[in-house]
């Protein structure tokens, strides 16, 4: 019998991503960016001593996942590995991808480096396509400023249409800022309409007609135009990282 | 009145200026032309910002003389020699 995601909530949770909430309240927020950004610096600052470090089911990629309090919240900030895409190139790219798209955190922070700013847009760009709760936290701001480098934060909010929060994560410096972000996105006050792509004519018809042809329980559950995307990019592990984490068969075969 | 012929001899159109990224001596700086891999590799070089039309340039050589640390858009990356022969570019 196959578990439908919402029934097995918790247990898919576990059982898929070795996540383990303490219970139903707690809030899970997923940490994504480039390698080298300071994200470990930021999970270590908000989670300290209470977080434990595994592995990613099946995988021998780490997984670390801390607990954190803000304003009677709680939280469980799920460390992702390092990538510079979630488009599944590799392991680290499929882990992150799988949990941003099927493990439905209630935002995700993606922590970018300052100093090469446009590197790690590719990334930010990407999971705005994936998800609306998005925050952009712009990491090792003292080295851009060390480095001439000047960035128009509220210019950026904008274009994006996210949170930005510059950030010096080793000093503690915007982690207020930030805590206090998640706080108003949790409690509905900051809604999010992130800027989102969209294609030439050709394929934005391509998407239409794979939506619909997509299971219903897919359309409700997830991000129904974002798959579709990813099926027109080639990429058929989607398909397969869908049957595994739901445990339905899919009975289709795409060609575009 | 003097006629010229009209056919015109057309040359091998092959572009001599291009050249494979690993051959581009440091410091030098040339423009992405084309991306000769496919697929997960190919992917890579996107999402690193290798993309036709992008300007790279050398930054410096290991010791070995592999690999050679580039200079993409604003950020420094290694690729191996055997990655940088299946990058066109054309020298500034």
């Amino acid at each position: 019998m196959g578990l439908t995601c919402q029934s097995s909530g918790l247990s898919l949770l576990k059982d898929k991503f070795n996540i383990s909430k303490k219970n139903e309240e707690q809030i899970v927020i997923a940490l994504a960016g480039n390698p080298n950004t300071g994200k470990s610096t930021l999970f270590n600052y908000l989670t300290g001593l209470n977080q434990h470090t595994g592995n990613w089911p099946g995988k021998t990629i780490t997984n670390a996942q801390g607990n954190f309090k803000y304003k009677d919240k709680e939280y469980l900030l799920v460390d992702l590995p390092g990538t510079y895409s979630i488009l599944a190139n590799s392991q680290e790219e499929e882990i992150a991808r799988d949990f941003i798209c099927f493990g439905n955190p209630k935002l995700t922070i993606v922590i970018a480096d300052a100093t090469c700013l446009e590197r790690n847009l590719n990334l930010t760009l990407q999971i705005m396509e994936l998800t609306d709760n998005v925050i952009l936290c712009l990491n090792l701001i003292d080295e851009a400023t060390r480095k001439g480098i000047k960035i128009d934060t509220s210019k950026l909010e904008q274009e994006l249409k996210i949170p930005v929060i510059p950030m010096v994560a080793r000093d503690g410096i915007g982690i207020d800022v930030l805590k206090e972000t998640i706080d108003k996105i949790v409690e509905g006050k900051l809604q999010l309409k992130p800027l989102k792509m969209t294609y030439d004519d050709k394929i934005e018809s391509l998407v239409s007609e794979i939506i619909d042809i997509l299971p219903e329980y897919l359309k409700e559950n997830y991000n129904a135009r974002w798959i579709a995307l990813r099926l027109i990019d080639g990429d058929n592990s989607i398909l397969e990282s869908i049957q595994e984490l739901l445990n339905e068969d899919i009975p289709m075969k795409v060609e575009v | 009145m003097e006629i010229y012929n009209d056919v015109s001899i057309k040359f091998n159109q092959f572009n001599h200026d291009n050249i494979p990224l690993d051959q581009l001596p440091v410091g030098k700086t040339a423009r992405i032309k084309e991306i000769l891999s496919s697929g997960k590799s190919r992917r890579r070089f996107l999402d690193l910002g290798i993309i036709p039309n992008s300007l790279i340039s050398v930054e410096r050589l290991s010791p070995a003389g592999n690999p050679i640390a580039f200079n993409i858009r604003g950020s420094v990356i290694a690729l191996r020699k055997e990655e940088a022969q299946n990058i066109i570019v054309k020298p500034l």
